[in-house]
């Protein structure tokens, strides 16, 4: 049993990550969910076709070169473990879910967190987008942050 | 505090997922004082949105005592209503101008008898069905499309059990509603009861069930005797507690508890919370404490890892909540109420290690140690019992199709054994098409749909998760010759 059952925290080296290649290339998915559970609403969400399991408690298996990084996933996944990773603009992007008050807007600057809570740096919301309540948050990020920034906190 | 109603409103007003629709607002007398409550509230409910945390006492040096799971099944809220005594406040709807009071641990039987019937109502039906939630509206559903004549019976206001308050996106096959939040699911499925031609009664309590497959209810009219050809039990689960100093002050309540009252009545339990137990109940009811805006201070874990999914405690994590594994709660601060609590960790044998006790600010403690079946009237009805580690407690020893050893009597969902909502769903789903069965007489659809139902079942309990459900049905499941 990893580190990460203890911490609740994953590490790099327990994710699947698309090739540095394929991160140049466009945007892409990011999924960070590790256990074979009972779950499979992101196969269901990828109109690609780029996620796929042979059984429902499967890890997601994702086709990186298939994957447009449209992020239909990300407010699909109801463990809200889905991100988008974009690194064709300067900065680059990272989109979180959200399901927290309020709400950002596009434009406001916002705390950029990592897996711990901890702020990694500020970010400008770029684009939002909503499933049912749950948001798709894109935020702006430092190329070298791409790797930790996993959460948005709205300024108080 | 302790005493009186002090002037607050605990009510959430916004919430990133939940669009609380509150009733007409009406008014009640809670010891000599006028509450304000809103139709829809129950009684418990609206004093803990008013502020009252202490709803009864003790027998014994009269400590207070707070609400526990707030769905009718510990008896931790009762208070005298309109003069009736042991009244369960959490499950009783307020109505306009209702006389509320506290009463001790053995309150006096009312000189006049106050009965609403002098005789008790006898319904003869097909089917009955103890509960409407996933498990008990799914097997309605399946009976009423096949004309056969099935009453759920239900003690709660409101249809769809736990999964009103169940606000997260659920889990499972997106076949099976995976992706839609429980109290969305609890609308659609009651609906679709309503339109198939189920009939449900709601604030019906079961006082009894008996091997003749019959039922005693009790309903606003009255008593109640239902005569039926078929039982489907499904009357959930019930909250585990957890023993430590001071574990019966105010403010201590069940995970489960915690969400009925923010996620169904948009009531925070208050400021700060410690939550006891990491498994799924635990992470995600700190995530919608979270959610409803309150501060979850630290979630602590007996055993060495956490027991939920990762992507629930990661979540967690990422909005900055502690885990600490290794971890109990010693005691419990505070005289009227929990202002603190003291943590230890354990070492490998579980026995505290010295010197490393730290004291956390908090004014609720969450019990989130796990659930256990609530079946106790299939015993009483004859059904043979089986305790099952696996399950998380007794269960009754049933046929493949869900059949108890009681002829014609079904068990489905959590009084099966401990499970989550979609296999309760499709459990209920299995003992329906058994009883159509029954009932109707078989066809090929009918098997054709208990052996898809089954697949659906077996793929649910796959992976590591499934681990404990796979090996606990095998122990209490009589065609496959294990008992």
């Amino acid at each position: 049993m990893g580190e990460y059952k203890e911490t609740g925290v994953l590490t790099l080296e327990d994710i699947v990550k698309p090739s540095a290649d394929r991160v140049e290339k466009g945007p892409v998915v990011v999924i960070e969910c590790i256990e074979k559970i009972p779950c499979d609403p992101c196969v269901a969400a990828c109109f690609k076709e780029a996620i796929s399991m042979d059984e429902i408690t499967d890890i997601p298996n994702v086709d990186f070169e298939g994957c447009i990084g449209c992020g239909v996933c990300v407010t699909e996944c109801p463990g809200l473990a889905i991100f988008i990773i974009d690194c064709t603009s300067d900065p680059c992007t990272v989109t979180v879910p959200y399901e927290y008050l309020p709400v950002p807007e596009k434009g406001d600057i916002v705390y950029a967190l990592d897996r711990e809570g901890k702020i990694v740096q500020e970010s400008e919301v770029v684009r939002i987008r909503s499933s049912g309540k749950t948001y798709g948050v894109t935020i702006s990020v430092d190329k070298k942050n791409i790797w930790d920034v996993r959460g948005v906190e709205v300024k108080a | 505090m302790a005493h009186g109603v002090p002037m607050t409103d605990n009510r959430i007003r916004k919430h990133p997922v939940i669009d609380f629709e509150r009733g007409e607002e009406l008014y009640f007398d809670f010891e000599g004082k006028k509450v304000k409550a809103y139709e829809g509230e129950t009684i418990a409910a609206a004093l803990y949105a008013n502020g009252l945390v202490k709803f009864t006492e003790s027998k014994h040096r009269a400590r207070p005592r707070g609400f526990f799971c707030a769905i009718g099944k510990c008896s931790s809220c009762i208070m005298k209503v309109d003069g009736i005594p042991h009244v369960r406040t959490c499950v009783t709807p307020v109505e306009e101008g209702m006389k509320v009071e506290r009463h001790g641990a053995l309150p006096e039987f009312p000189k006049e008898v106050v009965s609403r019937s002098p005789d008790p109502i006898h319904r003869d039906v097909d089917v009955a069905i103890v509960g409407a939630g996933p498990a008990g509206l799914s097997a309605a559903i399946v009976l009423a499309r096949y004309g056969v004549d099935v009453h759920v019976i239900d003690e709660g206001e409101r249809q769809g059990g736990q999964l009103v308050k169940q606000t997260h996106q659920f889990f499972g096959s997106h076949l099976e509603e995976a992706g839609t939040r429980g109290v969305d699911l609890a609308v659609e499925l009651f609906e679709e009861a309503k339109r198939s031609g189920v009939n449900i009664h709601n604030n019906s309590t079961v006082l009894g069930c008996y091997p003749d497959k019959r039922l005693t209810v009790e309903s606003k009219e009255g008593l109640e005797i239902y005569d039926t050809k078929g039982i489907i039990y499904a009357a959930g689960a019930i909250e585990n507690f957890l023993a430590f100093e001071n574990n019966d002050l105010p403010g201590i309540y069940g995970a489960g508890g915690v969400q009925t009252l923010m996620n169904e009545y948009g009531i925070v339990p208050g400021e700060k919370v410690l939550m006891i137990g990491s498994g799924n109940v635990g992470l995600i009811v700190s995530y919608q404490l979270i959610q409803a805006g309150v501060e979850v201070v630290e979630v602590i874990e007996a055993m060495p890892h956490f027991g939920g999914y990762q992507v629930h405690a990661s979540k967690l994590r990422r909005a900055g909540v502690p885990i600490s594994t290794g971890h109990t709660i010693k005691e419990a601060l505070g005289t009227e109420k929990v202002t603190g609590a003291v943590v230890h960790k354990l070492d490998d044998s579980w026995q505290p290690v010295p010197g490393t006790e730290r004291e956390l600010e908090c004014d609720v403690i969450c019990i989130a140690v796990g659930l256990h079946p609530d079946n106790q009237f299939l015993r009483q009805a004859g059904a043979e019992m089986k305790y099952v580690r696996e399950l998380s407690g007794f269960v009754p020893i049933r046929s493949e199709d869900m059949e108890t050893t009681v002829e014609g009597v079904y068990v489905a969902g959590d009084s099966a054994g401990i499970e989550e909502a979609t296999v309760a769903a499709l459990e209920g789903k299995l003992a329906g098409f058994a009883l159509v069965e029954k009932l109707v007489g078989g066809s090929k659809e009918l098997s054709d749909g208990k052996e898809e139902v089954k697949a659906g079942i077996e793929q649910m309990r796959k992976g590591p998760y499934g681990e404990y459900p796979r090996k606990g049905v095998k122990m209490c499941t009589l065609d496959e010759e294990v008992c």
